[in-house]
């Protein structure tokens, strides 16, 4: 089966998956092997890594050097096809004017969704991010702990490919040995950094990537994934031999033609559609889920964007994976005398509790890294090391002023120039001429910069609803967002801040972004680090929280939330691996719940 | 706050009223969001450029001063580095725009000073005039005040110059840049670099 226009659906299908991206490509993945028959819903067009990724493109090449424009926040080459900060008539509103209480919202529209950008930086939650209220009475606890959900992050570590090491460090889970790929060598930047920030207690370690380090062991790992199912292990085994590993050129947020990196477009969907059971219908802007008689998810409505008409899909089930914030509008807007309040909301908390990773950063400028001789260091395409959070033992022993943490990303800068200015005048002091090339000759490799990406704790302050005025294109109304920071992501960024100097200065370099003293202005706004999670938490009971532990609603027992939806905190590890652990989870749970006749 | 407050104070909304990318020039258009990322684009091909002869002339003197050929490469001129800034001053996008006229007016300005001075278009002089004009706004922290404009302008030109010419293979070469190559295996810094820096490979 197919990409398919809207006119070529099947009567009825087993399952309806809104979203393309990692928790509807794990779920169709999980599905399909499964013997579902699934739809596929993705509101932007088709999309194909192979033939359209721009693997080895200068910046000479593209227009204006490949810089960031309104159209192309991230720059020419980025995967993102008709998506960022905006999306022509689709619009969303803030509900202040405030500058710090503005929420950012990424969107990708296409086939894959954002996983076709994304770092892939991939850390599994540890056993304290399952429990944090327990630990800090602040937040919400899971209704799964960290065991619930090790064997899922390990087979979607073995599927996906995922290169690092295992550290011993706390709260920072290792994976069973044999499952990561081998971790790059470090690069110039991040040796120095390693051994500088050590002197003020920072440990940098390899990080963990989704990133072919050497091919996938295609004629094992299958069968561990698909245990007794020879025609999946075929399927997957296939898929995986057709992956390439990496080639150490070009940058990951292009996408990768090889697919040597995981996107949903080169991982997930390939084999779910070699099964046969599964349809994809791009262009589909979906406006409800459906409710039948029996209080059960029949189906969706969506509007056919190539010809503006509304469609309709039936489905015995319905998986939502379309990102927070389209979830929590789908569902909002999918209205009945049964759920006037939106469906599957009868707690009143779809919505509630949107969470984003805190972020903020700080770039200096290394003497020790002048003059270095040319030598390639395009790497993996991304990170190679990082930073956990290191400070529990300081938290215990109550010598912390803020709660949870937050990993240090890190960037050095030999990466492939044009587009910027690589000696800036205060360092060129009016050079021009061979003078000015010999000095961005010298300063080239020299800068490094640090992220901060951190917990923050749920509040009451920051949460979506549908904008009472605004609608889009298709009159389907729009989100509006509510944010507020609290103080304790605020005190965090003032840690980061503060360490983020002593490293540099450590390194016997000089800081180079302007220091604000008011934490408000140096913390990155809401959505900006595009980790948007929550607003349909899940919980232990239906009054107090939107899904259970199976990412099922509460509310109807065939709606699954297989986006960041479900996540009642935000640990400072990137969400992207969890939501698949939680897809494939909540898939075998579906699929066990149709064997049983249930949906 | 009201949603036709938060409008009204210009949120974070993109209403079809509003036109996406805005045009501010006559023909130029934004490229979209959806461009093709595989073609291979020249200055011109998305939209019309600016510069007139006398602009191009100015504006390949001052690149090859800022840029000269020598033994760490060609002549910014030489590598299509005003194509590429006729290029960035003519899109019809914010930060452009906002550069279009310091460079416009620039290119004007350095001509002028060439004729007030030696009666000459900038690019007609021979070097030492070149670099009398040059040394005067070169460094905007120093410049004096009735020059401060104009440094302003080759502070701007310089760093939009730079941003082209190591676009190129041959600016990757001046830099010191060596990748964007397919590699069997990525074996990290070399040995001459771990030592000059004091660092040992810690993964092995």
């Amino acid at each position: 089966m197919p990409i398919i226009t809207s006119s070529k659906t099947q009567p009825e299908y087993d399952v309806a998956i809104v979203g393309s991206g990692a928790g509807g490509g794990q779920m169709a993945f999980t599905l399909t092997l499964g013997g579902l028959k699934c739809v596929m819903l993705e509101a932007g067009r088709n999309y194909d890594p192979a033939t359209e990724t721009p693997m080895f493109q200068t910046k000479a090449q593209g227009p204006l050097q490949a810089s960031r424009t309104e159209d192309k926040p991230f720059g020419f080459y980025d995967a993102t096809v008709d998506g960022g900060w905006q999306v022509p008539n689709e619009p969303y509103t803030q509900a202040s004017d405030k500058p710090e209480e503005q929420f950012a919202w990424w969107r990708a529209r296409m086939l894959g969704g954002r996983t076709n950008h994304w770092g892939r930086i991939s850390l599994r939650n540890g056993p304290y991010d399952f429990k944090p209220k327990s630990r800090d009475g602040l937040g919400f606890d899971w209704p799964i702990s960290y065991e619930d959900v090790a064997d899922y992050y390990t087979k979607v570590e073995m599927l996906i490919g995922v290169y690092g090491t295992n550290t011993g460090m706390e709260n920072t889970p290792s994976s069973p040995d044999g499952v990561l790929l081998p971790p790059p060598k470090g690069r110039a930047s991040e040796l120095v950094t390693q051994k500088y920030a050590k002197k003020v207690g920072v440990p940098v370690v390899p990080i963990h990537r989704a990133v072919l380090t050497k091919p996938l062991d295609w004629q094992n790992i299958p069968a561990k994934l698909h245990p007794g199912n020879a025609w999946a292990q075929k399927i997957v085994g296939d898929s995986m031999l057709q992956r390439a590993a990496c080639f150490w050129a070009t940058e990951c947020g292009r996408g990768c033609s090889i697919r040597a990196n995981y996107q949903s477009t080169t991982v997930h969907l390939p084999p779910a559609l070699a099964t046969g059971n599964l349809d994809i219908v791009p262009n589909a802007h979906v406006r409800e889920i459906t409710l039948g008689p029996d209080g059960k998810a029949n189906g969706v409505i969506y509007i056919d964007k190539t010809t503006g008409q509304e469609a309709r899909i039936k489905a015995k089930a319905v998986v939502l994976a379309a990102s927070s914030g389209e979830t929590v509008r789908i569902l909002l807007n999918s209205k009945s005398n049964a759920f006037p309040d939106g469906l599957a909301n009868r707690s009143g908390l779809v919505g509630k509790y949107l969470m984003d990773t805190i972020g903020t950063g700080v770039s200096g400028q290394v003497p020790l890294l002048e003059n270095v001789p040319p030598h390639n260091e395009d790497g993996a395409g991304g990170s190679h090391f990082y930073a956990p959070w290191w400070l529990y033992g300081e938290q215990k022993a109550g010598r912390m002023d803020f709660p949870r943490g937050y990993h240090i990303e890190m960037g050095g800068s030999r990466g492939m120039p044009g587009g910027s200015n690589p000696l800036p005048d205060d360092l060129g002091r009016g050079a021009y001429g061979r003078k000015f090339k010999e000095e961005a000759r010298r300063y080239y490799g020299s800068f490094v910069g640090y992220s901060c990406r951190g917990e923050m704790i749920p509040n009451e302050d920051c949460y979506c609803d549908l904008d009472p005025v605004v609608k889009d294109k298709w009159g389907i109304p729009v989100l509006r967002f509510h944010w507020k920071w609290a103080e304790h992501e605020l005190k965090q960024v003032q840690h980061a801040q503060r360490t983020f100097v002593a490293m540099i200065e450590a390194m016997g370099g000089t800081v180079r972004s302007r220091l604000e003293a008011d934490p408000l202005k140096y913390i990155e706004n809401g959505g900006k680090i595009i980790h948007e999670v929550g607003g349909a938490l899940m919980g232990e009971a239906a009054e107090k929280s939107v899904c259970n532990q199976w990412n099922q609603t509460w509310d109807v027992k065939n709606l699954f939330l297989c986006d960041g939806t479900p996540f009642p905190s935000n640990a400072d590890k990137n969400p992207t691996l969890t939501i698949m652990a939680l897809a494939w989870r909540a898939g075998d749970h579906l699929l066990e719940q149709a064997r049983q006749g249930n949906l | 706050m009201t949603t036709a407050a938060a409008l009204s104070a210009g949120a974070a909304v993109d209403l079809p009223s509003v036109s996406y990318g805005q045009v501010k020039q006559g023909a130029a258009k934004p490229y979209g969001t959806d461009p093709d990322l595989q073609k291979v684009y020249r200055p011109g091909d998305l939209w019309p450029l600016t510069f007139d002869a006398r602009q191009i002339k100015a504006a390949g003197a001052l690149a090859d001063v800022i840029l000269p050929a020598d033994d760490l490469g060609p002549a910014a001129s030489t590598l299509g580095v005003v194509d590429m800034l006729d290029e960035w001053v003519s899109a019809p996008y914010d930060t452009q725009q906002k550069d279009r006229p310091i460079i416009l007016d620039g290119l004007a300005w350095i001509d002028a000073e060439s004729r007030k001075r030696y009666q000459k278009d900038f690019a007609d002089l021979p070097e030492s005039g070149k670099t009398a004009i040059c040394d005067v706004i070169c460094d905007p922290a120093k410049a004096d005040k009735e020059f401060r404009t104009a440094a302003r302008f080759f502070s701007k030109f310089r760093a939009l110059c730079a941003g082209a010419y190591y676009a190129t293979p041959d600016g990757w070469k001046a830099l010191g840049y060596v990748g964007n190559v397919a590699l069997a295996s990525f074996d990290g810094p070399p040995p001459e670099v771990l030592a000059q820096l004091g660092v040992e490979q810690t993964v092995v």
